[in-house]
């Protein structure tokens, strides 16, 4: 997800389109990435910390955005 | 002497051939290096050329700079060597953090294929140093993902007169601490004849040929 105070030019026209179709009450409209994925691994908490550091080099450009990680087990 | 400048090709990159003619034309030994490699032959210079490097998937750049060459890249840069970075070669140095900052969506969400006038902001990097100071000059933009972002006060290379893509502070290249590695989103291979339209470009590409030919900046 862009961070906050970055403009998201997507999610502003996004949010432009929304009253021509009836809703009005709608706004601050952000557009983001969502990746899903299966990692192997023992321990949940150390799969959450390999996820994150995943996200800090590769999946998410932290100068522009941020990221949450949702682990969950199969 | 004839620097040798490597221009790195990865899959999906599509300006490498108009970069290299336009070196060869200003008289540098300048050929290709493949993304795959992990050295560039002891050139003297490196240049990241435009177009779409890994599909540009994920985000622009973000997968190129865990290309092997890049480690050869990194130490080219951290020697002091120039590095040039353009239009996608430019995302890819921000991924990699060569230089400071990242480009995201245009500010009108179009692909902007245009002629701007940029000014030179630094005559003191590898990119500009056959320039003037608040020299303008006449190069086209190709790119969707050009409007830059900063991350902290970047060194400016460049700014657009007229600002095509949302830009912060109007910003079209920047440079690192040291001036050795520069990144910019206008091309200066499409204005480096007359024929084009504008031989412009030619200030910035004699710029790194000069800067291949002195000493390491570090």
């Amino acid at each position: 997800m862009l961070k906050p105070g970055i403009s998201d030019v997507q999610g502003q026209v996004v949010e432009r389109s929304l009253p021509a179709l009836g809703w009005e009450n709608v706004s601050g409209v952000r557009v983001g990435k969502h990746l899903e994925f299966e990692v192997e691994g023992m321990s949940l908490d150390l799969l959450k910390a390999q996820v994150e550091q995943m996200c800090e080099r590769f999946l998410a450009n932290t100068v522009i955005e941020s990221y949450r990680v949702d682990i969950r087990e199969a | 002497m004839k620097p040798r400048i490597a221009v790195v090709v990865f899959p999906g990159s599509n300006c490498e051939q108009d970069v290299v003619h336009a070196l060869r034309s200003e008289g540098a030994d300048a050929d290709y290096a493949w993304h795959g490699d992990a050295d560039l032959g002891g050139a003297d210079g490196v240049v990241l050329p435009g177009g779409f490097a890994h599909g540009d998937y994920l985000r622009t750049g973000a997968i190129a700079r865990f290309s092997p060459v890049m480690d050869a890249v990194r130490a080219l840069a951290d020697d002091g060597k120039p590095v040039l970075g353009i239009c996608n070669g430019f995302q890819i140095l921000a991924e990699a953090h060569l230089v400071s900052g990242a480009l995201i969506k245009n500010e009108g969400l179009r692909f902007l294929c245009v002629w701007t006038d940029i000014t030179v902001e630094d005559t003191d990097t590898i990119a500009t140093r056959a320039c003037e100071k608040g020299q303008r000059l006449r190069i086209p933009i190709n790119h969707y993902e050009g409007n830059y972002r900063a991350d902290g006060q970047p060194r400016v290379a460049f700014r657009y007169v007229d600002n095509p893509n949302g830009a912060w502070e109007n910003i079209a290249g920047v440079s690192n601490d040291a001036g050795n590695v520069v990144g910019l989103m206008p091309h200066p291979e499409r204005a480096s004849h007359e024929l084009l339209g504008s031989a412009d470009g030619r200030f910035i590409l004699t710029s790194l040929i000069e800067s291949c030919c002195v000493p390491s900046r570090t």
